[in-house]
C-alpha cells in the first residue's frame, strides 16, 4: 500500500516536470533560456521515474520476487548515466552557442565574450613574442 | 488464456499510460527541432528528445517486467552524451 502511493507520486512529479520542460521548450525566445528548460526539468523529471521504477522494483524485492533487485540496481545504474552525462552535454552545448556567435535576448552586458576577446589578444601577442 | 493474452493484457497498465504522455512531450520537442531558427536551437530539441526517450524506454522495461529495455536505456544515455558532444565541439568550431 505504502510503495505504490510513493511510487504514484513519483510518477506524477516526473510527468508533470517532463512536460513543463517541453512546453518551456517550445514557449521560451532564446537558446539560453531553452537549455535552461529543456535540460533541468527533463533531467528532474527523469530522475523521478527512474525512481518510481525503483520503488516498483523493491515492492517485488519485497515480495519475494528474483526480478525485483535486478530491476532496482540497473535503474539505480540508469540514474547514475543520466545524472553524469545530461549536465555536461548542456554546458557543451551552451558554450558551443556562445562561442558560434548567437547572443542572448535583450542581453545588456556581455563578460564572457570580453573574457574570450582578451584572452585571444594575450594569445595573439605570445605567438608575435615567439 | 494462454500465455501470449496474457501478457499483452498485463502490458497495459499506469506505466503504459506514463508512457503515452511521455510520447507527447517527445512531439512537442519535435515541433521545436522542426521550426529552430539557428542550429543550437536544433541540438537543444535533440537533447532534450534523447532525455525523454531514456525515461520512456525504463517506463516501458517497468510496464512489460522485463529488466533488458533498462540496460538499453543506460546504452543510449552513453552513447546520446557522445553525440551531443561532438555535434557541439562541431559547432564551436577551430581544431578538435
Amino acid at each position: 500500500m505504502i510503495f505504490e502511493v510513493i511510487l504514484y507520486i513519483f510518477l506524477g512529479i516526473g510527468v508533470f516536470f517532463n512536460l513543463l520542460g517541453s512546453i518551456g521548450l517550445l514557449r521560451f525566445p532564446d537558446v539560453y533560456t531553452r537549455l535552461h528548460a529543456g535540460t533541468k526539468c527533463t533531467t528532474f523529471g527523469s530522475i523521478f521515474i527512474c525512481g518510481s521504477v525503483m520503488i516498483l522494483g523493491i515492492k517485488m524485492w519485497y515480495q519475494g520476487s528474483t526480478d525485483g533487485s535486478v530491476l532496482t540496481i540497473h535503474t539505480a545504474g540508469a540514474i547514475i548515466a543520466i545524472l553524469l552525462t545530461n549536465p555536461t552535454g548542456a554546458h557543451a552545448i551552451a558554450r558551443a552557442a556562445h562561442r558560434s556567435g548567437v547572443k542572448p535576448v535583450k542581453a545588456v552586458i556581455d563578460t564572457l565574450a570580453k573574457n574570450d576577446s582578451k584572452k585571444n589578444k594575450k594569445e595573439k601577442q605570445k605567438e608575435i613574442k615567439k | 488464456m494462454d500465455k501470449e493474452d496474457r501478457r499483452m493484457i498485463e502490458v497495459f497498465n499506469e506505466f503504459f499510460m506514463v508512457l503515452l504522455l511521455l510520447i507527447f512531450c517527445i512531439i512537442i520537442a519535435i515541433v521545436r527541432v522542426i521550426r529552430g531558427p539557428t542550429a543550437p536551437d536544433r541540438v537543444v530539441g535533440l537533447d532534450t528528445i534523447n532525455t525523454i526517450v531514456i525515461a520512456s524506454m525504463v517506463i516501458f522495461g517497468a510496464a512489460s517486467k522485463e529488466v533488458i529495455y533498462i540496460d538499453v536505456a543506460i546504452v543510449y544515455a552513453l552513447l546520446s552524451f557522445i553525440s551531443t558532444l561532438f555535434i557541439a565541439k562541431y559547432l564551436e568550431g577551430g581544431k578538435f
